[in-house]
């Protein structure tokens, strides 16, 4: 019925830096299909950031380095590809919305230029009229009004700079986007409209999404399917009803969903995971949350964790085997 | 009924800008009693921060009284303020920012007790520390690491303990949780509600998230524009929410369960600017139910159930 967009094998993805190794990303398995919105979900150091890079191929020169996997997009291997290839498929075919839209903005640049040297670049064709035509249509598309354009980032609220970074990510219709927590510097209400925003834009242009954000409020609201990261694994994979509605959990995911404030319950004490992620440059053998799980056994401590598949519902436990 | 531990009195507190005024805070109306805590709710730009900071005098008001056990701050001099100091203490969002990296843990903590001469000797000042550190849950190891050699929630834990160590009666909590992941917002939230049953703290506690307010206080006052437009117990506030300006505050919060998919209302528009505002009903621009009357008038807080406050003229 649908077919896959994009495929990560046993993704690792390792740091050089000073103080040693950093094993930012262990072994992930991602699919996603066309038209489909995939929420990744962890604290901050799980490796959402670096997965979503290394589609990219984005990571830092020298420091990052893929040291095994590989990412298929539309089935063919990106690992291989030149340089020139990967700005192609850049903006074109795979595009990404950064965290911040105060800082991935430039501030000298007006924001119509801004959204203009993407069109440019990759049809280098285009007349100036055309162009021009098409910045103005993403304008009206994320909801600003088209004069705006002349202006600058600073005379713009967080919620229209974020709305800028989509259009400029939306532009030239990419197959993937990847927006890594689009709304996490932004208020509640305008957060609402952002997503709502997203949603609309994607139903429209059929474009698949993998979204990065550690909400799980904002992943019932629009994901349709799940993975859960956890220190560069990822722990727990499955549609949203798997991960909301399912009966196992891995102990990490039953954790998040611990810490999240409950508006229906009147308990007042909340229920987080105790102790704290572990240093991605030491990595505790055998299961990663194994020194935070309250289930932990005796094996948990020596042996990584076994993938169990249930359908289309993965967790990587020792628990449930 | 008692005095209240902390009491505003019609608070203002404008700032000049090259437009005009802005009206940050206008005209706020507290009453908080001791043991308590007030949940200050809203956007950003809404003057909840500037409203924590005036109300334990790091801002100076524009205009109004804080009355902290019956008596005026406000007209405190220097000395007096000083004094102050001890009972009044803050809790700063982002606890990246707010601890200067060159002092050491226990540098940091032991400070505000040297300010303010609690503790002299040296053996009682480690002891002191120590004990702070138990308090908010540092393992003493890190008592001689850096700023930068610990986790947001560590180093907000130290941001705890500083605010502690004076032995306040009332510690405002500008945003505490906010720059920290869900597992760690929670611990630290846990760390502030059993203080506050140990030691009777009273809060002010800021925040823009509604879902983090709710289990932490016993009443919320719900901000916009630099007004309170709904206060209520906690309960009640998320039970019945009158304002319409509450109400789409509770409904932008994303719920993490699948029947709540598709039920959003989405408020369109932002707030607008806080610059010379014009009088009337400032959340008119962005309200749905918003009609010609809204604009023009000034409304006032309106008791319409005991201890439930609202300003909108639906309720007028």
């Amino acid at each position: 019925m649908s077919e896959k967009l994009l495929e990560i094998k046993d993704l690792s993805v390792v740091y050089h830096t000073e103080d040693g190794e950093v094993y930012a990303v262990n072994h992930a398995d991602l699919s996603i299909n066309k038209g489909e919105t995939l929420g990744l979900v962890g604290e901050t150091g799980a490796g959402k950031t670096t997965t979503c890079l290394s589609i990219m191929r984005l990571l830092p020169e020298k420091l990052g380095e893929i040291i095994s996997g590989d990412i298929l997009l539309n089935g063919e291997s990106i690992m291989s590809k030149s340089e020139a290839e990967m700005r192609s498929i850049r903006g074109n075919e795979v595009s990404m919305i950064f965290q911040d839209p105060m800082t991935s903005l430039n501030p000298v640049y007006t924001v119509g230029d801004q959204i203009a040297e993407v069109i440019q670049i990759h049809n280098p064709n285009y007349t100036k009229e055309q162009v021009e035509k098409r910045v103005d249509e993403m304008f009206l598309m994320v909801g600003l009004p088209a004069e705006r354009k002349t202006e600058y980032p600073h005379q713009f609220s967080g919620g229209m700079k974020q709305r800028i970074v989509i259009a400029m990510a939306l532009a030239c219709e990419p197959n993937l986007i990847l927006a890594d927590e689009p709304t996490t510097a932004l208020d509640v209400t305008i957060q609402a409209q952002v997503l709502q925003m997203m949603k609309d834009l994607k139903e429209k242009l059929n474009t698949a999404m993998i979204l990065v954000t550690h909400d799980l409020g904002i992943v019932a609201q629009t994901c349709d399917s799940v993975a859960v990261m956890y220190a560069g694994e990822v722990i727990e994979n499955g549609t949203v009803e798997d991960i909301f509605e399912g009966e196992n959990h891995h102990p990490y995911t039953v954790g998040l969903f611990g810490s999240i404030p409950d508006l229906t319950s009147k308990s007042n004490r909340l229920h987080p995971i105790d102790g704290l992620m572990p240093d991605p440059s030491n990595l505790p053998k055998g299961c990663k949350f194994s020194p935070r799980c309250p289930h932990c056994k005796d094996i948990c401590k020596e042996v990584e964790p076994p993938v169990i598949k249930n359908g289309t519902h993965m967790i990587r436990c020792h628990l449930y085997k | 009924m008692d005095m209240p531990l902390l009491e505003t009195k019609g608070l203002k507190k404008y700032f000049k800008t090259g437009r005009g005024m802005l009206h940050a805070v206008d005209d706020v109306n507290f009453k908080i009693f001791k043991g308590q805590t007030l949940g200050v709710v809203g956007e950003s730009g809404c003057g909840k921060s500037t409203l924590g900071r005036v109300m334990i005098r790091l801002l100076d008001a524009t205009e109004g009284e804080v009355l902290f056990e019956g008596k005026n701050i406000m007209d405190y001099d220097k000395h007096q303020m000083a004094e102050m100091r001890k009972e009044l203490q803050i809790i700063f969002q982002d606890p990246y920012a707010s601890l200067n990296p060159r002092m050491s843990v226990s540098e940091i903590i032991a400070e505000p007790l040297k300010v303010c001469k609690i503790a002299t000797s040296k053996s009682d000042l480690e002891a002191r520390v120590f004990d702070l550190m138990k308090q908010v849950g540092l393992a003493e190891r890190l008592v001689n690491a850096f700023p930068h050699e610990l986790d947001g929630g560590r180093r907000q834990r130290i941001g705890v303990a500083r605010a502690l160590a004076v032995e306040p009666k009332f510690i405002v909590c500008d945003e505490p949780v906010s720059a920290l992941d869900v597992s760690i917002q929670a611990q630290i939230l846990n760390l502030l509600m059993d203080l506050q049953d140990q030691l009777g703290l009273t809060y002010m506690f800021i925040t823009h998230d509604l879902s983090v307010v709710k289990h932490i206080s016993t009443e919320i006052a719900v901000m916009y524009l630099g007004q309170c437009v709904e206060k209520a117990p906690s309960d009640e506030l998320f039970e019945k929410p009158l304002h319409p300006y509450t109400q789409a505050l509770l409904s932008a919060i994303p719920i993490p369960s699948l029947k709540h998919r598709n039920m959003q209302n989405v408020l369109s528009g932002e707030v607008t600017s806080p610059i010379e505002p014009k009088p009337g009903c400032r959340f008119a621009a962005r309200c749905p139910y918003a009609k010609p009357e809204c604009t023009g008038k000034n409304l006032e807080l309106k008791e319409v159930s005991p201890n439930h406050f609202v300003s909108c003229i639906k309720f007028q």
